[in-house]
């Protein structure tokens, strides 16, 4: 029996050394063939699987953005679902390779938590929505009040403070993930509901008669969203950054998911030559080939398109492009220069 | 010479232990200096200097004064509190409905007997994890809103956001009932003992039970009513959102609480069952034929030898009800993985020194769950005179 038992031991150690090796993310992705994204378990408009049972959303296309760059197909890409407390653990873990998932950057994430914060997708700020029939006008109304909360992220830090700053007394629900959050809020288990405002436009989308309740006026923080990578692999970092900036710059240079193709071929200036791949040889400082920019832009459209599809003002989500809007349209949008 | 020492069959079995020891310590050492280099690739510390800074989070259900400003350290108190106060309370719930159930299954009313027999194997046959699901949507689903909240002769008030009742405020004259109570419990221990003793010199039965419920009661009764009643409740009364003021049970405890005592007492009712019937019916016989009465039978033949059956399963079970209760995060109830394993942990980023702090919190309540359960199990041991 001892003996077995030692047998045991010994192929365990065996195993884990074995599974021990280093090697960059950019080589995993390639070797496996598909990447590997951490997004959200169930956010309409951002990551969230639609009536066929496809992930969509903006941070799931953002995602097969990325997929097309690095691996030259969008849909070669694994979902896999977090909420806010397990995300970084799986990214750490190196079950994911980035997270695509509304992440708010702050300072303790990117220096504590040892995270890289690629760019901020969206900018956003933490808000309050409240049924209309409780008569209430301003957050600062919510004396008493019960508020449910995603616990584990920075809107929980939010709250508090809020709160506390105000003098004023809240019971929080602390739940796991969005769809719960909702779930919640419409049995009225907690009086207002708090999330990036974002998030609050597209839960209340998903309402049977959303005009009953109204986003308080409020934007209580600074949430910048935008993907997250592991710390250390700067090669890794530099794909997923500049994958984002060329769907920003393609939406400044007008390059869209239909016309990339002709762009590439006669461009029209020597930007979009450099960005499309028909001058220079940026792919390869990246460890990727020429037409990477190219292939994410032809995925998923730029930056804009993927916006307005997901949840621009057309969709029932219907948020505006506010902050989000490119520099050149009074908006923090704004890719750095492709030379 | 070696090849000797191993056809040897007792230096065979000290090279076997020798070298599995060394294996094991080796694979320990593996494992925590792949951490270390793991941690150092990271560019992390390993340091429990977090617990000092504050917590910035609210916690809804505190035993203790906590804050936001609090530190990490005393959300992990408030944390363990509220895992103790789960465990605790699910622990007696279990055990007095365990037993009820233990007997009713017993019994000779048919009725009686297979409806208990159809509750413990739903209960016992769905996952605990349901059952405290199912139990949350229940009370937040089908109980009212705290404006239409069901009033139970203003004692309770039930609504979706909680189970509310009224919070005793003991007024100056209080402190004479007080001291009746402490006076009539050494009383009724004092009585309890000089009636065993009257008992085993003349063989003279008290009813000690009754006697000292009756002390036990109405001295601090009486002594609550000459002093001028010095005690008020306050009432629950609706603000704007809530209910406010008075005790309030979250839904959030009350499922975790129902859910883990309900499934943990189909098991013990099990256990129970087991225990009585595995006392032969000689014994009942034997006591008849002293001419001992039915209900001293059971309480002084049968329940203290089945106990030594009950007892050590009890144990396992005291044990699994406490870990299941970290099942909390799936309903959100604040105990110790939600707070120091949860919350902090997020916010930190402290994954290794937060999980380690709760596996021991765990084990050191599994530790003295045991512990009491094995001096228990001792006391009630068969005693060879």
């Amino acid at each position: 029996m001892l003996k077995r038992a030692s047998f045991a031991v010994a192929a365990v150690a065996a195993v884990s050394i074995a599974s021990g090796a280093q090697a960059g993310t950019l080589d995993d992705v390639k070797a496996r063939g598909i990447l590997h994204c951490i997004v959200n378990t169930g956010l309409p408009g951002f990551s969230f699987t639609d009536a066929n049972g496809r992930w969509s959303g903006f941070d799931a296309d953002m995602c097969r953005s990325v997929a097309a760059a690095v691996l030259g197909d969008g849909e070669k890409v694994k979902f896999i679902p977090a909420t806010g407390k397990t995300r970084f653990t799986l990214l750490n873990s190196k079950e994911g390779d980035v997270i695509f998932r509304n992440t708010t950057w702050t300072f303790v994430r990117d220096v504590d938590v040892k995270l890289t914060f690629i760019h901020t997708t969206y900018y956003d700020g933490q808000g309050f929505i409240i049924r209309k029939s409780k008569g209430v006008k301003s957050a600062k109304e919510l004396d008493g009040a019960t508020v449910c909360i995603q616990t584990g992220t920075t809107t929980e830090l939010n709250l508090a403070d809020f709160f506390r700053a105000n003098k004023i007394k809240y019971t929080p629900v602390p739940i796991e993930d969005s769809s719960e959050a909702r779930k919640n809020y419409l049995a009225d288990r907690c009086d207002a509901y708090t999330t990036d405002a974002s998030g609050l436009a597209a839960t209340r989308a998903t309402f049977e008669k959303p005009s009953d309740h109204v986003i308080l006026p409020e934007i209580i923080s600074k949430e910048p969203l935008g993907p997250v990578v592991r710390h250390g692999d700067n090669q890794w970092e530099d794909i997923v950054r500049w994958a984002v900036f060329a769907l920003i710059q393609a939406e400044e240079s007008g390059v869209t998911a239909a016309n990339a193709d002709q762009m590439a071929k006669s461009p029209p200036n020597p930007d979009v030559a450099r960005l499309l791949g028909a001058e220079g040889d940026l792919g390869s400082m990246l460890g990727l080939d020429k037409a990477w920019a190219l292939r994410a832009i032809k995925a998923q459209g730029n930056y804009g398109e993927i916006f307005e599809r997901n949840v621009g003002p057309k969709t029932p989500i219907g948020l505006e492009r506010g902050l989000n809007a490119l520099y050149t349209n009074g908006g923090l949008q704004y890719a750095p220069p492709f030379r | 010479m070696l090849l000797k020492l191993w056809r040897n069959k007792e230096t065979r079995s000290v090279i076997i232990q020798i070298v599995t020891i060394a294996l094991l310590f080796a694979f320990f050492a593996y494992i925590i200096n792949n951490a270390v280099l793991n941690l150092q690739a990271l560019g992390k510390t390993f340091s429990f200097d977090f617990l000092k800074e504050p917590a910035s989070y609210d916690i809804n259900q505190a035993l203790i004064e906590y804050t936001s400003r609090s530190s990490h350290a005393r959300a992990m108190l408030v944390g363990i509190l509220n895992t103790a106060l789960v465990a605790v309370c699910g622990i007696v719930t279990a055990t007095v409905v365990g037993f009820l159930l233990g007997v009713i299954r017993l019994s000779s009313n048919w009725l009686a007997a297979r409806l208990v027999y159809v509750f413990i194997e739903f209960t016992r046959n769905v996952p605990v994890l349901l059952h405290i699901l199912l139990i949350h949507g229940i009370i937040v689903h089908f109980l009212p809103l705290p404006k239409q909240a069901i009033n139970v002769a203003d004692a309770l008030f039930l609504s979706n956001r909680g189970v509310y009742a009224p919070r005793p405020e003991f007024l100056d004259g209080f402190v004479y009932t007080t001291v009746a109570f402490v006076v009539a419990v050494i009383g009724a221990v004092l009585f309890r003992r000089w009636a065993k003793k009257v008992q085993e010199a003349t063989g003279k039965i008290y009813p000690v039970f009754s006697i000292c419920l009756g002390v036990v009661v109405v001295l601090p009764l009486v002594v609550f009513l000459l002093s001028g009643s010095p005690l008020t409740w306050e009432m629950p009364k609706m603000g704007r959102f809530n209910l406010q003021g008075g005790v309030v049970m979250l839904p959030e405890f009350l499922a975790l609480w129902l859910a883990l005592s309900l499934y943990t007492s189909a098991f013990i009712s099990e256990i129970v069952r087991s225990g009585i019937m595995a006392i032969s019916k000689g014994q009942w016989e034997a006591a008849g034929a002293l001419g001992i009465r039915r209900n001293r039978t059971l309480q002084l033949v049968i329940i203290p030898q089945a106990l030594r059956v009950i007892i050590p399963p009890l144990a396992s079970q005291y044990l699994n009800l406490t870990k299941n209760s970290s099942l909390a995060i799936a309903i959100g109830y604040m105990d110790i993985v939600a707070t120091i394993g949860g919350i902090t942990l997020m916010q930190t980023g402290k994954e290794m020194e937060t999980m380690i702090i709760v596996l021991l919190i765990y084990l050191s309540f599994s530790l003295v769950i045991s512990a009491f359960m094995n001096w228990y199990n001792k006391r009630i041991a068969l005693v060879e005179r």
